[in-house]
């Protein structure tokens, strides 16, 4: 039975919403807007909101005299590499934890998450000695293996609860059929755990995307991706407002557009199953 | 039923995950804490000697270490404060029949995707500049004197950004528990009658219990160790003003080469950081079982 909802109710709570959900997003939305205008504009008491003269060319600059698009890049590599590397790993222990669970199994999984909860300054001074005297500072491989190693747990968990709803049956049935270890991971498996992959690798890339604690640690030009890019803006002399705002919207608008799509998975993947 | 070929798959199957985690999570542990029993200055090499406890000797009585330590508490307090009575608010809001949700949606949850590096310098220049910023500006309007936030009150500063960033998450998770709650119970609540204040207080919050726990535990675990807030917008300071235990072990660090000092405060982080996880992973191993 649909419950009576009220027009005053409904006005009052739609009134109410937008204005919570304007409040909390404009930090951001001020930031795009700063973003098209002059300098001199981005300075101005008081502000100016809309009735500005719109231009592009900080974005122009932004790439012209600080090599954007090579941080874009670095931030891409570090972000699916360390995803692809994770997925590789990943995959065959949560099936296997997922279908052929053992007494330890439980165990295992609780470990596996208690990695995660170790805080990073915990190890970063041998982390940063290993990459120092192993000329892994400031290189794609350095860290896309440290990124990859933070966020296995994560990977491993999501993927292990979306495996285990993937009914047995399936595999019992296809197992009665004759197929093998191998077909019944490719032909069976596969095309049902698509979707809970998918959703695993977006809620990876996102993380990594906005990893800051080892990528401020350990990179500074070669392989330093967004994170460290926009740090720069911090020294005094970089504090071109326009410009940072130009930087951080081209910075974040990606992840923005993937994060919005992941918003379920997010749930599911930070809060390791426990709420659902 | 698992037949012996299967078990031994899985094991193998597993293995390359349990094997890098244990490295990734032992060797670098166990170099902190040897390092922790060194004396040993990057700017000093050939010079390290055993000295037992003394680097925890001096890394706990340092006046540094009861700041930073003060700073961390009230930093994850705050924002735990912040993101758990302001993300109930708002899912209950969000909870409401409004034209339009999956925009406000999208709206309340966009700051958890911005990377800390951008929010931090937003805020502090865009928003927090006491004569540029827009908080000057409005406060300006009501004939109130604009606040120099990042001179006068730093740390606060600071726990306003971060308590933005992780509104959105407390706000999805409790939204996400609340929409499970019985849409019965609900009715049968409001044909008795039942006042809202007493409705939420004891139906709907024994309801999101579970939720806040899981919110407070994974929260505190990512707050104890910000970082990026702190380096881009102060820096530590003024003084140790917002010197948080992270930060105080990267200075020590990476700042003061001190690699012997530096890592008697990571292992301080690890054994302070262990104490929520013990609570966290608890909680989702009872999940698992039921």
């Amino acid at each position: 039975m649909a419950r009576r909802i009220s027009t005053t109710h409904r006005v009052t709570a739609t009134a109410a919403g937008w204005l919570v959900g304007f409040l909390i997003f404009f930090p951001i939305l001020w930031m795009v807007l700063t973003s098209f205008k002059t300098e001199l504009d981005a300075f101005s008491t008081p502000p100016q909101f809309l009735f500005f003269h719109w231009t592009t060319e900080n974005y122009a600059i932004v790439q012209e005299r600080s090599n954007y698009l090579h941080h874009a890049m670095n931030s891409i590599i570090l972000a699916f590499g360390s995803t692809a590397v994770a997925l590789v790993i990943a995959i065959p222990a949560a099936w296997s934890m997922a279908f052929a669970p053992t007494k330890r199994t439980r165990d295992t999984l609780l470990w596996m998450l208690s990695t995660k909860m170790m805080p990073p300054v915990g190890v970063l001074v041998p982390i940063y000695l290993l990459f120092r005297d192993g000329g892994l500072l400031d290189t794609h491989i350095g860290l896309i293996m440290v990124e990859f190693l933070a966020n296995l747990p994560i990977v491993v968990w999501m993927l292990y609860t979306y495996f285990k709803e993937i009914p047995k049956d399936i595999l019992e049935a296809a197992r009665m059929d004759g197929a093998t270890i191998g077909k019944e991971l490719i032909f069976v498996l596969a095309p049902m755990a698509v979707p809970g992959i998918a959703s695993t690798v977006l809620l990876n890339v996102i993380l990594a995307w906005n990893e800051a604690f080892w990528t401020l640690n350990l990179t500074t030009v070669d392989a330093a991706p967004l994170t460290t890019f926009i740090a720069s803006y911090s020294s005094p002399e970089g504090l071109f407002w326009a410009k940072l705002s130009a930087a951080s919207t081209l910075a974040i608008a990606p992840i923005l557009v993937l994060g919005w799509f992941s918003q379920k998975q997010l749930v599911r993947g930070l809060t390791f199953g426990a709420v659902k | 039923m698992a037949t012996q070929q299967t078990r031994t798959l899985g094991r193998v199957l597993l293995a390359p995950s349990v094997i890098l985690l244990f490295l990734w999570m032992i060797v670098p542990l166990g170099m902190t804490i040897w390092f922790s029993l060194l004396r040993y200055n990057l700017l000093d090499p050939g010079t390290e000697s055993f000295v037992g406890l003394l680097n925890y000797q001096y890394f706990l009585t340092d006046p540094a270490f009861f700041a930073a330590l003060a700073n961390t508490l009230i930093l994850v307090g705050s924002v735990l404060a912040i993101t758990v009575i302001g993300g109930i608010l708002i899912a209950l809001l969000m909870d409401q029949p409004i034209f339009g949700r999956g925009i406000v949606r999208l709206m309340v949850i966009a700051p958890f995707f911005v990377m800390p590096t951008v929010s931090a310098l937003v805020w502090k220049n865009l928003l927090m500049h006491p004569v540029s910023g827009l908080f000057a500006w409005v406060a300006g309007l009501f004939g109130l004197p604009a606040i120099d936030w990042f001179t006068n009150w730093p740390l606060l500063s600071i726990i306003l950004i971060v308590a933005w960033q992780w509104l959105p998450f407390a706000t999805l998770i409790l939204l996400t528990a609340l929409q499970s709650f019985d849409e019965e119970q609900k009715e049968a609540a409001e044909m008795d009658g039942t006042p809202a204040i007493s409705f939420f207080f004891l139906l709907v919050l024994p309801h999101l219990a579970r939720a806040i726990t899981v919110v407070i535990l994974i929260e505190t675990i990512f707050l104890l160790s910000v970082f990026a807030e702190i380096l881009v917008t102060t820096g530590g300071g003024p003084g140790l003003a917002t010197t948080n235990i992270a930060f105080l072990v990267y200075a020590q660090a990476l700042l003061q080469y001190d690699v012997g000092g530096a890592s008697a405060g990571g292992i301080v982080a690890v054994v302070l950081a262990n104490i929520v996880a013990i609570f966290l992973v608890r909680l989702v191993g009872k999940n698992l079982d039921a």
